[in-house]
C-alpha cells in the first residue's frame, strides 16, 4: 500500500458548523490541523487539534510543529459573543498575527472568510453591490469595526505579500444546520422581531454551499476579493414567516425606539447594532465568484427555509 | 394568510393575472428581483390602478408602439403634479401595453426608502432608489427605466410654471451613452391640473425635512391625462465634455416639449 504525503492545512474556527463542512470536503486530500479559540475540537482520529488564541505566543508552535502549506481562516468571534473591544483583539489583531505567521512560515495559500456586513446597511445602497463598493459598516456602528478592519488587513497583506495568495470571501447570510450566527439564531426562534414598515430584501446561502465555495476558492487559488451569494432574493418579513417564526412588529419610529427595545430585551439574533440590516437592503452581486470559480449553489431558498420550519414543527429548534 | 395574499385574492382578477404574467420579467423563486420588485404586488398595484387610470384620470396613451419589446431603454419624462402620479400612470400604461407589456422601473428620491411602509411598497411595485449605479445595473439587466430629469424641480412646480420644463439633470444622458440604451421621450399632459399649486410652505417643509409642501387641493382633481411616447432616440459617445452632454440633453428636452405641445393642442380643457 502506497502512503501518499498529504499537504498540511490549518483550519481556524474548527468548532464552527461551516468549518466542519469544509473539513469534510478537504480531509481526503489534506492533513488538517484544527484550531479553535473556544475549545479543542476532535473530529476524527489522526487530525491534529489545538485550542489556542491566535494572538497568543503559543499559536506559533503550531507552525513550528507542522509544515502548514495553506490556511483556511474561518475563526471569528461572532457579533453577539463578546464586546467589540474583545472582538477587535481576536478578529483583527489575531488575524494580523495569523497572517504574519503565514508570511514567516511561507504559507502558499490563505482563504479568509469575511462577511457581507462590511458593506453596511444604508437607505442609499444600490442593489447588487460589487466587490469595489465602499465598506461603510464602520460608519454606521462601532460594533462592526472589527469586520471592516479584518477585511482591510487581509487586503493589505493581499497586495503586500502576493506570495500568500490571499482570497477574501464575503458571503451573504450563512444559514442552515448548526450555524449559530445572528440571522440563524433569529430564524431558529419562534418569534422574530420585524420593524414596522420595513422589510428589506435579503440573500441567504446554505452552509453546505458556503463550504463548497470556500473549498473552490481554496483549490483553485485565484487571489482576490469575492462576494459569495445566491441569485435569489426574498424580503426579510417573508423569510421569517417561511421559517415558521411568528412576526413581532416593533415600532420603527422614532429611530431610537427599536434600538432601545433591542437593548432592553437583549436579543442575540436582533442586536441593536444590526437593526439597519433589518431595515435597509444589502444585496451583493456574487457573479464574479460564480464566473471565476464555476460556483453554482445547490440548495434553494426553499431548502433553507424548510430546514428551520420543519425543525421547529418537530420541536427541535 | 399574509396581507398580500388576502389583497391578491380580493383585488386581482384573472384578467390582471394574465396581463402581469405576460410581462417578460425574470424573478427569483419567491417572485422577487434584487431590487425588491414583486410580481404579486405588481398584480395588486395594477388592480388598484385600473379604475384610477381608466375611470378617474381617463388616461389616453399614444405611441405605445415606440416602446421596444425587450432590452434596455430609458423613458425620459416631464414631471408634474406634486405627487408621483405621473410615474404610476406611465408604469401602468407600459405594464398593460397590449402590444408588448414591460415592467417599468421608476427612480425615486433618496429620502423615499427611509419612509416606513412607503419605501417598501414602492420597491415591491418596481420603484428603485435614483442612484446612477442602480440605474446602470438595471440597464445591464435589460430593464425599462423611467427617469424624471427635472426631479423635485418638476414635480413641485407651482401653477405659474405649468408645462414649462425645468432644468434637466445630465445623468440620464451619461447612462444612455455608457450603457448604450435608447431613450424614449415621454410627455405627460394633464397631471399639472391634478393638483394646482399656487405656492409652497417653504419654512414648514424645511422643518419637516420634506423637499416641498404644496398648498393645493386635498385630493388630486380628475383631470384627463394624456401620455405621449415619442420615437426612440439613440446617442453615442465618446463623451468629451459636459457641454456636449448638455447639448444632447437639450435635444431630448426639445422633443419632450414638442410632445407636450401636441398634447396641449389636442385637448379641449382640463377635464375633456
Amino acid at each position: 500500500m502506497i502512503h501518499r504525503h498529504k499537504p498540511e492545512i490549518l483550519v481556524t474556527g474548527a468548532g464552527g458548523s461551516l468549518a466542519q463542512y469544509v473539513i469534510n470536503l478537504l480531509k481526503r486530500d489534506y492533513h488538517i490541523v484544527l484550531v479553535d479559540f473556544r475549545r479543542r475540537v476532535q473530529l476524527e482520529e489522526g487530525m491534529s487539534s489545538y485550542r489556542v488564541e491566535y494572538n497568543k505566543r503559543g499559536f506559533e508552535d503550531i507552525f513550528r510543529k507542522h509544515k502548514i502549506e495553506a490556511v483556511v481562516h474561518l475563526g471569528r468571534m461572532g457579533l453577539y459573543e463578546s464586546t467589540h473591544r474583545n472582538r477587535y483583539n481576536h478578529n483583527v489583531l489575531g488575524t494580523q498575527r495569523l497572517l504574519d505567521l503565514c508570511h514567516k512560515y511561507q504559507v502558499q495559500k490563505v482563504v479568509v472568510l469575511s462577511t457581507y456586513y462590511v458593506y453596511g446597511a444604508s437607505p442609499y445602497n444600490p442593489a447588487l453591490l460589487t466587490e469595489e463598493a465602499p465598506l461603510k459598516a464602520s460608519e454606521l456602528t462601532m460594533d462592526l469595526v472589527d469586520s471592516v478592519e479584518l477585511e482591510n488587513l487581509a487586503n493589505i497583506y493581499l497586495w503586500k505579500y502576493p506570495e500568500l495568495n490571499i482570497t477574501i470571501l464575503r458571503p451573504c447570510n450563512i444559514v442552515g444546520p448548526g450555524v449559530l450566527n445572528s440571522i440563524s439564531l433569529l430564524l431558529s426562534s419562534k418569534v422574530a422581531p420585524v420593524l414596522m414598515g420595513f422589510s428589506p430584501m435579503m440573500q441567504f446561502i446554505h452552509v453546505e454551499d458556503t463550504a463548497q465555495a470556500v473549498v473552490l476558492a481554496f483549490e483553485q487559488n485565484k487571489p482576490g476579493v469575492y462576494n459569495v451569494a445566491t441569485d435569489d432574493w426574498v424580503s426579510y418579513q417573508e423569510a421569517v414567516s417561511l421559517c415558521g417564526c411568528k412576526r413581532m412588529p416593533i415600532p420603527s419610529i422614532p429611530e431610537g425606539l427599536p434600538k432601545l427595545i433591542s437593548k432592553r430585551l437583549n436579543w442575540k439574533g436582533w442586536p441593536a447594532y444590526l437593526l439597519n440590516y433589518y431595515k435597509y437592503p444589502v444585496i451583493v452581486d456574487g457573479s464574479l465568484f460564480n464566473k471565476t470559480f464555476g460556483f453554482k449553489p445547490r440548495r434553494s431558498l426553499d431548502d433553507v427555509f424548510s430546514y428551520y420550519r420543519e425543525k421547529k414543527e418537530m420541536g427541535i429548534l | 394568510m399574509s396581507v398580500r395574499d388576502r389583497l391578491k385574492r380580493w383585488l386581482v382578477s384573472e384578467r390582471t393575472e394574465q396581463v402581469v404574467d405576460k410581462i417578460p420579467k425574470p424573478v427569483g423563486s419567491f417572485g422577487y428581483d434584487p431590487w425588491g420588485y414583486n410580481r404579486d404586488v405588481v398584480k395588486i398595484a395594477v388592480s388598484v390602478m385600473r379604475p384610477i387610470y381608466e375611470k378617474y384620470f381617463r388616461v389616453e396613451a399614444h405611441g405605445l408602439e415606440n416602446i421596444p419589446a425587450q432590452g434596455r431603454v430609458l423613458l425620459i419624462s416631464n414631471h408634474s403634479g406634486q405627487l408621483p402620479i405621473d410615474g404610476s400612470l406611465v408604469s401602468y400604461a407600459l405594464a398593460t401595453n397590449p402590444i408588448h407589456p414591460r415592467a417599468v422601473r421608476v427612480m425615486v428620491e433618496r429620502w423615499v426608502p427611509t419612509i416606513p411602509f412607503v419605501g417598501n411598497i414602492f420597491n415591491e411595485m418596481g420603484a428603485v432608489l435614483g442612484d446612477p449605479e442602480n440605474c446602470s445595473k438595471m440597464l445591464r439587466n435589460e430593464e425599462a427605466i423611467v427617469v424624471f430629469p427635472e426631479g423635485v424641480r418638476g414635480s413641485g412646480k407651482t401653477w405659474d410654471k405649468r408645462y414649462k420644463l425645468q432644468r434637466f439633470g445630465l445623468g440620464f444622458m451619461h447612462l444612455a451613452i455608457t450603457e448604450n440604451a435608447p431613450i424614449v421621450p415621454v410627455a405627460v399632459v394633464g397631471c399639472e391640473e391634478t393638483m394646482p399649486t399656487p405656492f409652497h410652505l417653504k419654512g414648514l417643509s424645511r422643518l419637516l425635512g420634506m423637499p416641498y409642501l404644496p398648498v393645493t387641493t386635498p385630493v388630486p382633481l380628475p383631470a384627463k391625462v394624456r401620455v405621449y411616447f415619442g420615437k426612440p432616440m439613440e446617442f453615442s459617445g465618446p463623451i468629451t465634455s459636459e457641454d456636449q452632454v448638455a447639448a444632447k440633453v437639450e435635444t431630448v428636452k426639445q422633443e419632450i416639449n414638442r410632445l407636450i405641445e401636441t398634447g396641449l393642442q389636442q385637448r379641449n380643457g382640463w377635464f375633456e
